[in-house]
């Protein structure tokens, strides 16, 4: 028998056992709107809940590229300082952080699918159990126990098959979801532990405090050379000339101090 | 008749669509059956176009029931193998 037959079948026998148990069938009438309420709670509740890991994981993917582009910056820094090595080291480690964003970003698009997935389950959902409740009144209202039967039956099998569907979707919507949230609580612990901080594993940041020790030596060169310039303004030509020697010990001094 | 597609919403596709939806979906329960998600995925999408081509969409708040339930589009071929077990319990002949 065809796929489109035997999801039909299995979707209507569930629809039938719920009916069967009834007497009057207008007593279950109430019933089922409760559980159709129920439903939409537990399907917004869902969308709720999607919408919580897709911000989740758009804070971390926000944090870790911030990092990959301090990392970038610190690999200018560290090749205009003439330091290849240490850019050479902070690229390898945004490549890294790089490859982790995009899987990132990937599971953000999922998540956003999953979202708008269930939101428009909610919308449909909504819109039927409002037609079931008008249908519900009419049904109580105009007809005796005997005569309800049939009317009852077609109220029910509309709604109980978008409640599988429903069912259906926010089940998947959790299976794809929760694999993700795992992930995404152990990306927060590792953020939360620093380790990302540089993305080594390690708890500071080498580069930028090889980094800082070059910088500052610069600092201080720029300083000796305009604190010259101020002790001699008539003889610039001359403080000008003395500066590269005492301005490169300056930088040996300091990078020696960095490392100790 | 009414077909239902999971995770959609329902289309009213006209009767004589039938045999070419019921050829469409042969290819659909044969990679089902067999677990080829590489045949699975464009066949199932060839029957799901199909029905929104032809068919006309039904406002949300239709109760209707409908008389054909496909997969949703972003199903596999295991996944419907075994929402397909449950049916264990209809015979084959209703």
């Amino acid at each position: 028998m065809s796929i489109m037959k035997r999801m039909g079948l299995i979707f209507r026998s569930k629809a039938n056992t719920a009916l069967d148990r009834a007497e009057d069938p207008r007593e279950t009438l109430d019933y089922s709107y409760q559980k159709q309420l129920e439903m939409l709670q537990k399907v917004r509740r869902g969308v709720a809940d999607v919408a919580t890991s897709r911000k989740r994981v758009e804070l971390q993917v926000n944090q870790l590229t911030q990092q990959s582009e301090k990392l970038q910056g610190q690999a200018q820094q560290a090749l205009s300082a003439g330091r290849e090595d240490l850019a050479r080291e902070a690229l390898t480690r945004r490549s890294g952080l790089q490859a982790q964003i995009g899987d990132m970003q990937a599971q953000h698009a999922q998540l956003q699918g999953e979202e708008e997935k269930l939101t428009l389950a909610a919308q449909r959902l909504n819109a039927k159990v409002e037609s079931f409740r008008t249908r519900k009144e009419t049904i109580k209202a105009t007809y005796t126990a005997a005569e309800a039967q049939t009317k009852v039956s077609e109220a029910f099998s509309g709604i109980s098959e978008e409640m599988g569907d429903v069912g259906l979707a926010i089940q998947r919507a959790e299976d794809k979801t929760s694999s993700m949230q795992a992930r995404a609580g152990a990306m927060d612990e590792l953020l939360a532990s620093g380790a990302l901080d540089d993305a080594s594993g390690q708890p500071n940041d080498d580069i930028a405090r090889e980094l800082d020790a070059l910088s500052s030596g610069g600092d201080v060169d720029a300083e000796l050379a305009r604190m010259r310039g101020e002790l001699s303004p008539t003889s610039s030509p001359k403080a000008i000339d003395g500066t590269p020697d005492s301005g490169a010990s300056t930088t040996e001094q300091q990078k020696q101090e960095g490392q100790t | 008749m009414i077909v239902r597609i999971l995770g959609e919403g329902q289309w009213d596709v006209d009767a004589s669509h039938l045999d070419a939806l019921n050829e469409l979906d042969d290819a659909v329960e044969k990679a089902v059956e067999t677990e080829d998600e590489a045949a699975f995925d464009p066949s199932l999408r060839a029957l799901l176009a199909a029905v929104r081509e032809w068919g006309s969409l039904l406002s949300d708040d239709e109760l209707v029931e409908s008389n054909l339930i496909l997969p949703p589009a972003d199903a596999s071929a295991h996944e419907v193998k075994e929402f397909l077990g449950d049916e264990g319990l209809i015979p084959d002949t209703v």
